[in-house]
This record gives C-alpha cells, structure tokens and sequence, in this order.
C-alpha cells in the first residue's frame, strides 16, 4: 500500500471564466494531518471542492489511494471513503440532529441501525451532538452546528476527512474541543487535510503543511520546521508574529 | 432548547372559515361552502404537492406540470368509460374501485410521461430557469396539443359514478358525497407524503436535498436519481389530482391543466417553495377563498386568491412554511 492517500498532480480548476488553480501540487501522507494555510483567495476552498468534485479539475490529476478519481461524480468520490466539511458546515437546518447523522450514515436506514460503539465515542468527542440529539439543527449555536458537521462526516469509518475552516468563528474553549477531536482521529489512523486561517491552531495539530499563493502550493513540508521558521511563515502568510 | 411548532399558518384556515361566517349569515350555507372549498382545496394539494416537491429539491420551475393533470383526467375518461358497469351500479364498494383503478391507471401513465418529460424536456435545462419556463411551457402546449390528437379537442363529459353522485344531510347542510371523498383522498396522500417524507430515509434525503443539494451529493448519494423519482412521483400526484378534478368539474378539457396552474403555483408560493406542510395550508386556504368569493362577491372571485397571496407574502415573504436554506 502506497505511503500516498491523495495526490493531486498539476491541478487546473476554472470556475466559469476564471482561472483558479493554476497547477497544483499537493500530496497527504495516509494517516497524516496535513494543514493548508494560505490568503483570502488564495485558493484552498476550490481545492477541496474539486478533490470533492464539485468543481472539476479542468487539467491536471488527482488520485485517491490507486484510483484516479479526477473525473468522478461527487457521490463516488464520496462512496470511496472522502467525508468533506464545507465552510458553511453543511447543516440542514430544518433536520435534527439525529437525523443529520443518519443522513451521513449510509450504510443505516434508521436511526437505531446506526453503529451504537462509534456513536458512544462520537458523543465523548462532541457531548452537544447527543445533548441536542432530538433537536432541530438549525437551533445549535455556531460552535455546536461545526461539533455536529465534523460529528456527522466521522459517523462512519473514511479513510479521509477534509474540513474547510473548522475553527472559523469559534470560541476558544471549542477550538480546544476540535483539537482534542482531530487529534484522536489521527490517533485511528484517519488521515486529515485541514484548511485554516488560525495559524496557532494549525501549528497544534498539523503534522505536515502546505501553504497556497495565487491558486498554487508554494510551499509544502513537515508543520515542526514551519513552525519554527519565522521568517518564512511572515514571508508566505504576511504574519507579523 | 425549546423546540417551537409555528402554528400560526395553521390557524389561518380555520380564521378565514370563522371570520367569513357572519357575512354568508345561514350556518348550513357556511358548512356547505367550507366542505366545497376543503374538498377543492384537498384536491389542489395533490396537484400541488408534486410541483412544490420538485421545484424545492430540483429547483425546477415546471410551467408543465399541467399537462398532467389534463393526461390523468383524460385517462380517467377512458378507464371508467371502459368500465361503465362499475360505475353504473349503485353499490357504493364497486363505485369506489372503478375509480381506484381509474386513479391508479392516470397515476402510472402520467408517472411514465413524467420520465419521459424529464429526460427530454427538463434535463437539459436543469439551472436555467429562463430556459425551464419557456421549455416546459411548450412541453406542456405540445402535451395538450397530443391530447387532442388522443381524445380530441372537445370536452368530455366525466359524471360521477352512480352512488358518488348526490348530497349528504348534515342539519339543513347538504354536503355533497364526493366532496367528503375528496377530503378522505388529499387527507390519505397527505398522510402518506408526510409519512415518507418524516419516518424514511429517502424522505431524509428529499428533505435534505430540498436545503442543501450539493451537500447530499458530499455525502454520498446520487441526487439526480432522486430528482427523477420525485419528477415521476410529482406528475403521477398530478395525474391523481386530474381524476380528482376532473370528476369534481364533472368534464375534462385539453386545456385544464393550464387552467389549474395558476392556482398550484399561487399555493406553493403561499406554502413557502419545497414545503409540502405549507403547500396544504396554501390550498385550503386557496379552496375556501374560492368558495367563500364565489358565493359573497362572485365578481371579484377571480382576483380574491391573488389577493390572498399578496396578503400572505406581505406578512411572509418567503411563504408560510419557508425551507431554510432557500
């Protein structure tokens, strides 16, 4: 088994007359959770919505495991074992909780066919998804509605998790609750690829990097030495630190 | 966390039926014009549940869907014509399977021509609501056009089976029998949607897709399967809804599905566009507004349901049962 879950090889994306991606490159190590840092605009969103196949790559490949899954449908990349966590989490507001979760859970027609054992550690991951577990999604507050989007994309075993901005608005108390999260599914053996703006809470979790300028990967490599490179984080994010 | 039932959409019908009763005066005129206009209400729903269903999930304006309702009368015609001793007789139970069989018939052939429409005519509009207008406008002028080369141009006379026909007394209220009957059927299709679309997974999933499509198909299922089935289902609705209709007018004609239109989409958009809750509350108030004017202020019965949505989309711009995310 190849080292390499998701590599994308010279990835184009337009988006009607706009050129987006101009050539990506960008690989995930299996079981790695690999944090993609960048400006406003720079283009990170459009790589996960294409990886997801919700835009197409216009040149370019991107392969899953074996597979090239470049011109695959969104469902299929899905069925492959991709979970994706929008920027705007996703939820439907007019369902409930439980009813989102059995939504992701594909292998289950009723609630009660969901797998109790996984559902018991996903409720000590986020206690608001059972606290809330009867109500309407759309009364959660931010930080419980990103609890329940990142709930509802483990609810079943994926080889891959991509989540655009998971601390995007939350308080720090919940930020802490996602890290503990994230990192325990690292710990399964799930291989993570996280687009953030908090670049404190990219340094905590990432093991690898990848930083995006003007829809290309300028720089990619372990998070340690990002870390510790002052110069070179002010130099591609424009951080004054 | 306080889970809170908006009822106020609910109280409007029964508002309207009390509101209206000093000014018709006689209490059995009231009961009898508030049983017509649940009956023709009932009836407009399930035309109108399909077209809100599809328009919600698949963002598809179907100027069309009339056409299926005009297919199903047509076929009723047919079905009971060809069945003539069954609704003939005066044994209620034999009534009521011809017309069950008629029913089932309309629902099948214009279930089929919703496949064949939505392939055809729709699929290559999907996003273009410019497009879905115009295209699904002459699919329909096309449908009527075929009907006539069908049935022919002229209307065809749809009575009521033999025990359907005739009046109920309820004190000095006659309450006419297949009006209680198309009660009991928008009731039974109400049930059945509300059952499907609450306890089932793929109601899950039309609900969901509904509010957010994209993020279904991220989850793994094939929407566009979906969008088929609830095309089928919604024109098989129509096709139900032409039978009913066209035995309460007791004649079909080629044109009645562009008849009804105007009114299935005064409903959904009363309703809140997707939601099938809000689609039934719009068509019982469309119903009762059309009896209660017919009979106070005949003149202005036309324009009262344009009335009424003006009224409602004053007080909720997005319909009374609006889907989030829309």
């Amino acid at each position: 088994m190849s080292s390499e879950l998701l590599k994308l090889d010279s990835v184009h994306t337009h988006i009607g007359a706009y050129h987006i991606l101009h050539g990506v490159d960008l690989v995930l190590p299996r079981g790695e959770l690999t944090m993609l840092l960048g400006r406003n605009g720079a283009g990170k969103t459009t790589i996960l919505r294409t990886i997801m196949g919700l835009w197409h790559a216009s040149q370019g490949s991107i392969t899953f495991g074996e597979r090239d899954i470049t011109r695959l449908a969104t469902p299929d990349i899905a069925g492959l074992g991709i979970a994706y966590v929008p920027e705007n989490m996703g939820i439907f507001s007019d369902l409930s909780v439980k009813e989102n979760m059995l939504l992701a859970a594909r292998s289950a027609r009723r609630a009660s066919q969901m797998d109790e054992q996984r559902l018991k550690w996903i409720f000590s991951l986020f206690p608001a998804v059972e606290k809330f577990w009867n109500h309407p999604a759309g009364k959660l507050s931010g930080g419980q509605k990103q609890m329940l989007a990142v709930a509802r994309s483990i609810v079943e075993p994926r080889e891959l998790l991509i989540v655009d901005e998971p601390s995007k608005g939350l308080a720090p108390a919940i930020i802490n609750n996602m890290i503990d999260a994230f990192g325990e599914l690292r710990a399964t053996g799930t291989t993570l690829l996280l687009v953030e703006q908090n670049i404190n809470f990219a340094k905590r979790l990432g093991d690898r990097v990848a930083v995006m300028d003007n829809g290309r990967v300028v720089h990619a490599g372990a998070m340690q030495a990002f870390a510790d490179d002052e110069e070179l984080q002010h130099k591609l994010l424009g951080l004054a630190i | 966390m306080k889970i809170d039932f908006d009822w106020k959409p609910l109280a409007l019908v029964p508002l309207l039926a009390l509101g209206v009763l000093p000014f018709i005066g006689s209490g059995s005129t009231w009961l009898t014009l508030t049983v017509a206009g649940l009956a023709m209400g009932m009836i407009i729903f399930i035309i109108a549940s399909g077209l809100t269903l599809i328009f919600g999930l698949m963002d598809v304006l179907n100027f069309g869907h009339g056409v299926f309702i005009a297919l199903g009368a047509f076929v009723a015609t047919t079905v009971l014509g060809l069945m003539g001793d069954w609704t003939g007789s005066a044994e209620l139970w034999r009534n009521l399977l011809a017309v069950f069989v008629a029913m089932l018939v309309a629902m099948a052939v214009s279930g089929a021509v919703g496949l064949a429409f939505e392939r055809f005519i729709v699929r290559p509009v999907y996003g273009q609501h410019l497009k879905q207008i115009l295209i699904t406008m002459g699919g329909m002028i096309i449908g009527e056009e075929l009907i006539k080369v069908i049935w022919g141009p002229q209307q065809i006379a749809l009575p009521l089976p033999e025990a359907l026909r005739g009046a109920v007394l309820l004190g000095d209220s006659a309450i006419e029998k297949y009006r209680l009957l198309a009660v009991l059927v928008g009731g039974a299709v109400f049930a059945l949607l509300a059952w499907t679309l609450n306890r089932t997974k793929i109601g899950l999933l039309i609900r969901a897709g509904v509010q957010d499509r994209e993020m279904v198909e991220s989850l793994g299922y094939r929407i566009r399967r979906l969008f088929v089935g609830v095309f089928v289902v919604g024109s098989a609705l129509a096709g139900l809804g032409g039978v009913m209709w066209g035995m309460y007018q007791q004649n079909v004609v080629p044109q009645m599905g562009a008849q009804v239109n105007v009114l299935i989409f005064i409903v959904i958009i009363i309703g809140g566009l997707g939601s099938t809750g809000g689609a039934l509350m719009g068509a019982l108030l469309v119903g009762l507004m059309a009896n209660y004017t017919g009979f106070l202020l005949p003149k202005v019965a036309l324009f009262s349901n344009i009335a009424l949505m003006v009224a409602i989309l004053l007080w909720r711009p997005q319909g009374v049962y609006p889907v989030a995310n829309r």
